[in-house]
């Protein structure tokens, strides 16, 4: 019940930080210097091309009449229209979003379950050589520039050993049928297991380059959190009654030191699902960063405008699920 | 005599860090029988939590180590048992209660999870049945509501009900020593004197042997049979309980009784033994309290006393008493 009611709350208090985020987002737009119609189209757009722009944008009314009419607009799901491609946003980002969420899931599944067991063992066996080389192994990681790194794998294992694909989702004369865009799902609904097997390898460079600092920084806090509740009575009790230590460890300890991890991977997964751009550029990954980057070099602002929104609600929506998860691990999380 | 349950011999426990090595228990013996209650007794750091968690083989290591002597438990010795054997036997045949009962049960699980797990560990109950085991093990140590409370959370309860689940834990595989690390300290007294109602009632109704550790010579009074002082590292009294709190021989243990604020007597100020423990590391070669003791001779401060025979059933570690 208690859960329920915080869920709730928390749930409530996501309307003020949308609200907030729409207004950034519409001011976007009305702050570049002088006419943004004149902007958008250039020196040489016709009188009538900028007249009708300005219609299209609703430049012509005062702004809190535009600001109203734009949340109707995105609180009806509508994106607005592409003035490069003249499509509607809200369809056309779709495909670039699978694509990104295939990719930053399958990195942060990567980044997770290498970065918290190494944390763990490394906290476990403190001062070990395990603990020496892991933890050296994460400052090279968090140090390491990704683009350089996503080279060298390209260099490496595609181009030298030729074991993986170097660019693109799937494997070009043989193009995967859309329906989800999720590849690795649309290949298992087509049952066509030669390409899912193609999928998975076209997700592996690009997936360690972009999980390796995240994989990083989760490998590090999860060692240190971890060293901290070790030393904890409650852990004494465990070991008192029995336990082994796998099960004092990987039970006992665990659930305690996740929330500072847990934030950790929020956040990260938040920054990935957004900021992918040079991976995404390197790796020729058709994802929302490279959607976002086409438009600002077409200085098509309405989907600047709109993918800005879309990528922050969905880290504002990952920081809710990250919210609810810390009261479903912690019983004495009941914010007020 | 029969066999005693625990069986410390000689026992020394050391820690070695960056300033050397210290001799945290130096040299224990204690006896403890079916039945019975002893206590251990003395100021903080004089080595009596580190022989407790020896028993149970939970000094942090690094940087604690028993470096010597034997622990016996029913005939078996713990210092050279395997880990695997020593798993069986904590939580099972000898549990342990802590001092601090707000951080000893673990936030995240509910009470009937922790209590349940010792008795899974054990025994091959199934989930269900740890259950009810942990229901009525509340019930045991009176716990009202048993039934709500075995899904709640440690947060929810008060001191004193989190120090009985932590006997309901301890009881739950029926033990047959208890060890209790000061499980009163952290409590104010009307709580303390329920829990220790409630252990001396456990100890009578299922015989289980109880080592209790304790620097509260209420507490002794109250619920020991058999009494050991302990004085940086060393065993320097032990006796039966009236014995002891009646005619003490060595003045460490005079002192600490004149420390007790009495109801009879209107006292200006509280006696307290002059001085500080010895910083473990820091030992002198004569008796360990010479520094600090009023009646020190010159022997004292050079030859270090045994613990002999001052009476029936009561050593004591002074040549004053010799």
């Amino acid at each position: 019940m208690a859960l329920l009611s915080y869920s709730i709350r928390r749930i409530l208090m996501l309307i003020p930080v949308l609200l907030g985020m729409s207004i950034v987002v519409f001011s976007i737009i009305r702050a570049i210097p002088g006419d943004p119609a004149l902007t958008i189209l250039g020196e040489k757009a016709s009188a009538q091309a900028l007249a009708d722009l300005r219609e299209a944008l609703g430049l012509n009314h005062p702004w809190y009449i535009q600001y109203f009419d734009y949340l109707k607009q995105i609180i009806t799901g509508d994106l607005g229209v592409s003035l490069h491609s003249g499509a509607s946003i809200a369809k056309e980002i779709g495909p670039y979003l699978a694509a990104t969420a295939e990719l930053t899931i399958f990195s942060m599944c990567f980044a997770i379950i290498i970065g918290v067991n190494a944390g763990i063992i490394s906290a476990w066996k403190q001062n070990s050589w395990f603990d020496y080389i892991a933890m050296l192994i994460a400052l090279i990681g968090v140090s390491m520039p990704i683009f350089w790194l996503g080279l060298m794998e390209q260099w490496l294992f595609a181009q030298e050993l030729k074991w993986l694909p170097s660019v693109g989702r799937d494997n070009s004369r043989d193009p995967i049928q859309a329906i989800t865009h999720f590849y690795i799902v649309d290949a298992m609904l087509a049952g066509r297991w030669d390409q899912f097997r193609e999928v998975v390898e076209h997700l592996i460079l690009p997936g360690i380059a972009l999980g390796t600092i995240p994989m990083a920084i989760i490998a590090r806090i999860t060692r240190s959190s971890m060293l901290e509740v070790m030393r904890a009575d409650y852990v004494r009790t465990a070991r008192a009654k029995g336990m082994a230590q796998f099960g004092v460890v990987y039970k006992h300890a665990l659930k305690n030191a996740l929330i500072p991890v847990l934030t950790v991977i929020g956040l990260q997964t938040g920054l990935l699902l957004g900021g992918a751009v040079l991976t995404e550029t390197i790796f020729g990954w058709p994802g929302v960063g490279r959607y976002i980057f086409t438009a600002i070099g077409n200085r098509d602002y309405p989907v600047i405008q709109s993918g800005i929104l879309v990528i922050a609600t969905i880290f504002v929506l990952i920081n809710l699920l990250v919210d609810l998860l810390y009261a479903y691990i912690d019983p004495r999380i009941k914010y007020r | 005599m029969s066999q005693p349950v625990l069986h410390i011999e000689n026992l020394q426990t050391h820690f070695f860090t960056d300033r050397g090595q210290i001799p945290a228990v130096d040299g224990v013996s204690i006896k403890v029988h079916k039945g019975e209650v002893v206590g251990i007794v003395g100021e903080s750091g004089c080595g009596k939590s580190v022989t407790s968690l020896s028993i149970m083989k939970l000094v942090p290591n690094p940087p604690g180590k028993i470096v010597g002597g034997t622990i016996r438990f029913k005939g078996e010795d713990l210092v050279t048992a395997s880990e695997k054997r020593m798993r069986e036997i904590r939580g099972n045949e000898i549990a342990m209660i802590f001092q601090e009962p707000m951080t000893s049960l673990n936030p995240v699980f509910t009470i009937g999870d922790q209590i349940g797990e010792a008795v899974r560990i054990h025994t091959k109950a199934s989930k269900k049945e740890s259950r009810q085991r942990a229901i009525e093990m509340l019930k045991k140590v009176g716990i009202p509501r048993a039934e709500a409370i075995v899904d709640e959370y440690p947060h929810q309860l008060s001191g004193g009900m989190r120090q009985r689940v932590m006997i309901a834990m301890a009881m739950a595989c029926n033990p047959e020593l208890l060890i209790a690390d000061e499980p009163t300290t952290a409590l104010d007294v009307t709580i303390q004197a329920q829990i220790l109602d409630l252990m001396r009632q456990l100890n009578r109704d299922a015989d289980t042997a109880v080592l209790l550790i304790t620097h509260d010579l209420g507490v002794v009074a109250q619920m020991c049979h058999r009494v050991v002082v302990m004085y940086a590292g060393k065993v320097i009294e032990e006796g039966d309980v009236r014995t002891i709190l009646k005619e003490p021989k060595h003045p460490y243990t005079i002192g600490l009784l004149n420390s007790l604020p009495k109801l009879e007597e209107s006292q200006e100020r509280l006696y307290s033994i002059p001085g500080n423990v010895p910083i473990p590391g820091s030992l002198t070669t004569g008796c360990r309290f010479a520094p600090r003791c009023e009646q020190a001779v010159d022997r004292c401060r050079q030859e270090m006393p045994e613990l002999v025979a001052v009476g029936e059933n009561h050593r004591s570690r002074c040549w004053l008493s010799v």
